[in-house]
């Protein structure tokens, strides 16, 4: 399946990527909607644990921002902004603690669906058993976007992780909130649109910096995308035209900018240090 | 897409690197003794930084990529009596993740080389220095054999008389005649029995039903 099929199925996206999913799996509908509840019990779980803790990540370099937010005063008087931020960084800051996490779609952008997704219902009061539905198409939009390219920042740069993370995101909003098959997919494409070039630059080659406030931004960055296609704003390159473009981008990327922490923050004085200190420590 | 459930901080270098670990032991069809393993690329670059060697010996230890005991696996190692030692390695044109894992214990020895492809997915790309492919996704055999005429279809049979599809089917040899290794990826698991007619083949010198080791 592409973003084209899953942009003209029947309404509600959703429900056609499941009968999709379970004729190619010969999975029951039943059961792959209790796994994903499943997965979703566990984000929760996730966000609790790193909400509550300051513990450091494996190199200190993180650890406290998701409390640290989730304490702080909200500044702007906009709460879902906050809740969407300190969700994700909950997530990634636990996954930066090796523990035990939801991979969406991998380990490095964990936090963006969950904070997007679950911050959103939180907002709202929506009860988990109402994001079974989007998260299955979030599934779907990851799916369609991996027929074309690598989802790993290795091989595509940190568009491919947080990039394909923001769009499956965006496109789950956009249908808890109602939205049109059209409507969820042109989330999805504008959230990928942008986010072409990203690099993956990780310091010291940890999943830490820049990774866990990144998750902050683009789970901010999926609910915009879902607002804007909400309001019948369109991705104007066609969606599975920005994802070849993405696959591209990531081809002609240069190996030291492709999760090897030889280029870009990785390689500045103080991403240097810590490379340092921690060959030395582990 | 959403998932696996995983202890962090990577799904390809932790998680896919755990898996690798996992077909790895299946292969060898024996809690390894010994391993060697090298990693190649942005496996040996990163791979510290991200909890690979712990996620490959704990593979080895048969923990799957959620255990709580995963960050612990090299403590986990010296109780279970496995050695181990990591080397950097370049394979080639293969995928940045990837590793070679060298294993015996037994008595029984394999050779396994596997790429982490991203979201926890994993590709073996050789085993025993045949190329194959072939992801972990769902039940796979593995047969060794002199390469003979009518051999697959033979194979084939058995496994449709034991009423399990196939999914995919690779076949590679080492020349005309010579050692030959089939890797098929099925739907189902086959049955005990399937499993010990096709052993009986007297071309067959070795074989695997490999669980999934995706979850």
């Amino acid at each position: 399946m592409n973003l084209d099929d899953i942009m003209n199925a029947p309404a509600p996206a959703s429900q056609w990527v499941l009968s999709e999913d379970c004729r190619e799996n010969g999975l029951s509908e039943h059961d792959v909607r209790e796994l994903m509840l499943g997965r979703i019990r566990e984000m929760r779980d996730s966000i609790e644990r790193g909400l509550k803790t300051q513990a450091k990540s494996v190199t200190g370099m993180v650890g406290w921002n998701a409390q640290g937010l989730w304490d702080a005063p909200d500044v702007l008087g906009a709460p879902l902004v906050k809740r969407v931020q300190a969700y994700a960084m909950a997530v990634n800051e636990e996954n930066a603690r090796m523990g035990r996490i939801v991979a969406a779609p991998t380990a490095g952008s964990a936090g963006t669906i969950p904070g997007a997704l679950l911050g959103v219902a939180d907002h709202l009061g929506l009860p988990d058993e109402r994001l079974v539905m989007p998260m299955i198409l979030a599934a779907g939009i990851g799916k369609a976007i991996s027929r074309q390219m690598y989802i790993s920042g290795a091989a595509g740069g940190c568009q491919a992780e947080i990039g394909s993370s923001a769009a499956m995101a965006a496109a789950a909003v956009t249908e808890l909130l109602g939205g049109s098959p059209r409507a969820c997919v042109h989330a999805a494409s504008l959230a990928l649109m942008n986010t072409i070039g990203l690099v993956c630059d990780p310091v010291g080659g940890y999943v830490e910096v820049p990774c866990v406030s990144r998750n902050a931004f683009y789970a901010v960055h999926a609910v915009s995308a879902a607002q804007l296609a909400l309001a019948q704003l369109e991705s104007f390159i066609p969606p599975d035209e920005v994802v070849t473009a993405m696959a591209q981008v990531g081809r002609m990327m240069p190996l030291e900018l492709k999760e090897t922490a030889e280029g870009g923050l990785a390689q500045t004085p103080t991403g240097l240090r810590v490379m340092h200190d921690m060959e030395r420590k582990v | 897409m959403i998932g696996p459930v995983m202890i962090g901080p990577s799904s390809s270098h932790t998680a896919g690197a755990c898996r690798i670990g996992l077909v790895a032991r299946a292969l060898l069809g024996h809690p390894p003794e010994h391993a060697r393993i090298g990693l190649h690329a942005s496996f040996a670059k990163t791979g510290r930084g991200h909890g690979t060697h712990l996620a490959i010996v704990a593979g080895l230890l048969g923990f799957s990529p959620a255990d709580p005991r995963l960050p612990r696996a090299f403590e986990e190692a010296q109780g279970a009596g496995v050695n181990y030692e990591f080397t950097d390695v370049d394979l080639g044109d293969v995928h940045p993740n990837s590793a070679r894992l060298d294993l015996s214990g037994g008595g029984n020895e394999t050779s396994v080389i596997a790429s982490s492809t991203g979201g926890g997915v994993i590709h073996v790309v050789r085993v025993d220095g045949f190329k194959t492919d072939f992801s972990g996704a769902s039940p796979t055999l593995l047969l060794r054999y002199q390469d003979a005429v009518g051999m697959i279809a033979r194979v084939t049979a058995l496994i449709a008389e034991d009423d399990v599809n196939i999914a995919t089917l690779v076949c590679t040899r080492e020349k005309r005649g010579g050692q030959a290794l089939l890797s098929i990826e099925l739907d189902a698991r086959l049955s005990d029995h399937a499993v010990r007619q096709l052993a009986t083949l007297p071309e067959i010198s070795w074989h695997r039903m490999l669980p999934k080791v995706m979850d």
